[in-house]
């Protein structure tokens, strides 16, 4: 039922409100805290020369570095590298997992005889597939968004099959006995019950894709985040690397509020 | 009256690795219209496996099972299962929809006559709302009018309160029984509970251990009151005495 607003609520009832207010409001305050106190304390150590700022770099540096790769060179040019191969590893592996998935939970003996070969697939550190990549797909992008599509998929797969075993046999029982054909079963039961491990499967994707796509930049690369991280720690400028972290972080952490963005959005229009 | 449903010498053996089970065996019993026909016998026997059969999800090894003297065809069967398994993405309406969908029928004479079961039995004003916020009472009666808008001939229920608290349980087979009686539904229904058996149906077929076969068929005549009353009748307990006395 829903809730009403103009309900007069007991002293206890604000209180209580007032309690919750203050304890969401001292964990943004220890989450905040943290991150200075960190901050703070590198740059203060760094200054001291107790820590080798060579190696450790500083927020300071890294700031400034970051300036001067954003003015001299083209920083937008190497983040939008990289974020377009992780999308585009993103994408594919999640429709492509989905798909597959699909047709996993389609056909049972389908599923039977890929059953080891998923297995496999998912054990094998992909990265020793490097050399192979780099040989079929040349030193590009296509490099990139392959290993990243590689390094995702097999999750997306198994995280959406699994979704989709777990509809409620009697669910589908009920189907069966109003006359529904398996299409129907799957388009009216089984595809909309699995809303929820389909933004599971999304937010481990996020970091699939990074993972491949940063990973494929190490292996193969002129430029992009991965390239400029592989490039500073080569040359030993340790601003470089921090700073290009930096900005991974920032970005890996976009990614994941778009996914959280799009979780609230279907779970909406679901209903 | 005529006889809705046959049930004519079925048999019925599940094949696993290790093992051949016999889960029915010759089973026979007749349902005619109109009538409230209770199922029960000791759990595992193969209750269920019955009312699938029935409603043509399983077919029987031997024997046959004549639907309004029709073997193949099972539209007309509505089929309730242990839980309200209502969709909880689908508000109470769509809920209702749902076989009117599969069955690709839903010109307004359906959607009108599924609203009309809606407001007969009060849920026309939760129509918006979404199975989470109805009792469990509620969805139970909301399961019953998914399984009537289709507008089956015959209702099988499948312990369609086990799932209920035993206060929720009286009054939802009050409801169902009520329900069902203004509908005018020929109705199986399969429990292990026997006050529950005696206290809804004209007849009651009592099942031996597996393999399934009839015991015994019972009679209650407490006559047509609701479920509440005819459990407060003297008949009652000597009924249960001898159902009792049957199952073990």
């Amino acid at each position: 039922m829903k809730q009403s607003n103009d309900k007069n609520f007991s002293v206890n009832h604000a209180l209580f409100i007032k309690k919750h207010k203050q304890e969401k409001a001292m964990i943004i305050f220890a989450r905040i805290a943290i991150l200075i106190v960190f901050l703070g304390l590198w740059e203060l150590l760094a200054y001291l020369n107790v820590i080798d700022s060579f190696i450790t770099s500083s927020p300071s540096k890294v700031f400034v570095t970051l300036k001067d790769l954003f003015t001299e060179n083209n920083l937008l040019y190497h983040i939008g590298v990289t974020l377009s191969e992780t999308l585009l590893g993103f994408l594919i592996a999640v429709f492509l997992g989905s798909a597959i998935a699909l047709a996993l939970w389609w056909s049972e003996r389908l599923r039977l005889i890929l059953e080891p070969y998923i297995i496999v697939l998912n054990s094998l550190p992909k990265i020793a597939l490097g050399p192979i990549i780099i040989v079929w797909f040349g030193s590009g992008s296509k490099a990139i968004v392959f290993m990243a599509v590689l390094i995702g998929i097999i999750v997306a797969i198994m995280t959406m099959l699994n979704g989709f075993l777990e509809t409620d046999k009697n669910k589908i029982l009920l189907l069966k006995s109003m006359g529904a054909t398996k299409l129907q079963i799957l388009l009216k039961l089984v595809i909309p019950g699995s809303l929820s491990s389909f933004i599971s499967m999304m937010k481990i994707s996020v970091g699939m894709a990074w993972i491949g796509s940063i990973m494929g930049e190490y292996l193969v690369s002129k430029a992009g985040l991965g390239y400029l991280i592989v490039y500073g720690g080569q040359v030993f400028k340790l601003n470089l690397v921090m700073a290009s972290t930096f900005v991974l972080c920032i970005l890996a952490a976009l990614m994941y509020f778009a996914v959280s963005l799009l979780e609230k959005f279907l779970i909406k229009h679901r209903q | 009256m005529k006889d809705l449903l046959e049930i004519k010498n079925i048999s019925l053996i599940y094949q696993t690795l290790n093992d051949e089970i016999t889960a029915v065996q010759n089973l026979s019993f007749n349902v005619s219209e109109g009538e409230f026909v209770s199922v029960i016998g000791p759990s595992g026997c193969g209750k269920t496996t019955i009312l699938s059969m029935i409603a043509g999800l399983l077919q029987p090894t031997e024997g046959e099972i004549l639907f309004d003297g029709n073997k193949v065809k099972r539209d007309g069967i509505g089929y309730m299962l242990q839980k309200d398994h209502l969709f909880p993405w689908r508000n109470i309406e769509r809920n209702v929809f749902l076989p009117l969908e599969i069955k690709k029928r839903q010109s307004e004479k359906d959607k009108e006559f599924a609203y009309s079961l809606l407001k007969k039995y009060g849920l026309y004003e939760f129509r918006n709302n979404y199975p989470d916020q109805l009792s469990g009472g509620m969805r139970q009666r909301v399961a019953l009018i998914r399984t009537l808008v289709s507008a089956p001939k015959l209702l099988l229920l499948d312990e369609p309160f086990s799932a209920l608290d035993s206060q929720t349980r009286l009054r939802a087979s009050d409801d169902v029984y009520n329900i069902i009686k203004s509908e005018r539904k020929t109705t199986v229904l399969v429990t292990h509970d026997i006050s529950e058996a005696i206290a809804m149906s004209d007849k009651i077929i009592v099942l031996t251990n597996r393999p399934a076969q009839v015991k015994s068929i019972v009679y209650p005549n407490i006559g047509k009151d609701t479920p509440h009353k005819r459990r407060e009748s003297p008949e009652f307990g000597l009924c249960f005495e001898k159902l009792w006395k049957e199952l073990n």
